[in-house]
């Protein structure tokens, strides 16, 4: 599954011209930077609510396939700015963390067991 | 330094494989910047991705450290042949003790970086992880160097 097909599932809220294209592998939640460069994987979406353009250096060395903020919360511009110079897509949603990380959760399992 | 390698002082040299980047205290905002052009320029030279990773994740934890911690400091790497060194020197306040920073979940990081995500502990032992020789050189007071080497020919 894609980026691309990811937002149109869950309704998402793409905030600039990221790489909708990258397969999605899995997904990581932490607002601990040095956490997800320890730990996230490749492919991977993230959720944060940390929203300041450290985490596009963050998510562009870790390979990871985008960002989403839940809660609805405000994406700072040059956050989105530099995300989109590295083509990595910010998305947003209302949801809060944990219902979109359950959500995603049991649509990556079901996508996996096609 | 060998007389044939070449001394830059900014980040726009093209063909150049010595770089210094500067960084300063409390500024989040040029955070990245030597790690990204790091990155390009193992990707041009043809490093596998894996190399790249580890290398990048070294330097932004390193970056991110000087910004926490320090007044100023700086972050320069140098391509010599198949390694790479990343040192990064800042001006205070010093590691009272190396061995507790290297533990990871210990930190001595103000609030205000925690509200960026940061200062969980975790940069150094990212830092240790991913480099393939580490060599700290701190006296409190004063300042820290870390030099970073990696194998750009090796994988871990």
């Amino acid at each position: 599954m894609n980026i691309q097909e990811l937002i149109g599932i869950l309704k998402l809220d793409l905030k600039n011209n990221g790489c909708v294209e990258g397969v999605v592998s899995g997904c990581y939640v932490s607002d601990m930077l040095s956490d997800v460069l320890a730990n996230g994987k490749e492919g991977n979406i993230w959720i944060t609510r940390q929203t300041h353009p450290n985490v596009v250096a963050v998510a562009a060395i870790r390979g990871l396939a985008g960002i989403i903020v839940p809660g609805g919360k405000q994406i700072e511009a040059d956050t989105l700015e530099k995300a989109e110079s590295e083509c990595i897509p910010v998305m947003s949603t209302p949801l809060q963390t944990f219902e979109m990380a359950g959500t995603l959760y049991n649509l990556l399992l079901k996508n996996e067991k096609k | 330094m060998n007389p044939e390698e070449k001394k830059i002082t900014g980040p726009h040299p093209e063909e150049d494989k010595e770089i210094y980047f500067p960084l300063n205290g409390g500024d989040f905002s040029d955070a990245g910047a030597g790690s990204k052009r790091l990155r390009e320029e193992l990707a041009a030279l043809g490093v596998p991705a894996q190399v790249i990773r580890r290398a990048a994740i070294c330097a932004f934890e390193a970056e991110i450290n000087v910004i926490i911690h320090a007044v100023a400091g700086s972050l320069h790497y140098m391509i010599n042949e198949d390694i790479l060194t990343i040192t990064i020197t800042d001006m205070g306040p010093g590691i009272k003790d190396v061995a507790l920073a290297m533990k990871e979940g210990y930190t001595t990081a103000p609030d205000w970086a925690r509200t960026y995500g940061w200062g969980s502990g975790m940069g150094l032992p990212n830092i240790k992880r991913n480099a393939d020789d580490l060599v700290i050189d701190s006296v409190p007071g004063e300042g820290t160097t870390l030099k970073i080497f990696i194998d750009l020919k090796a994988d871990k």
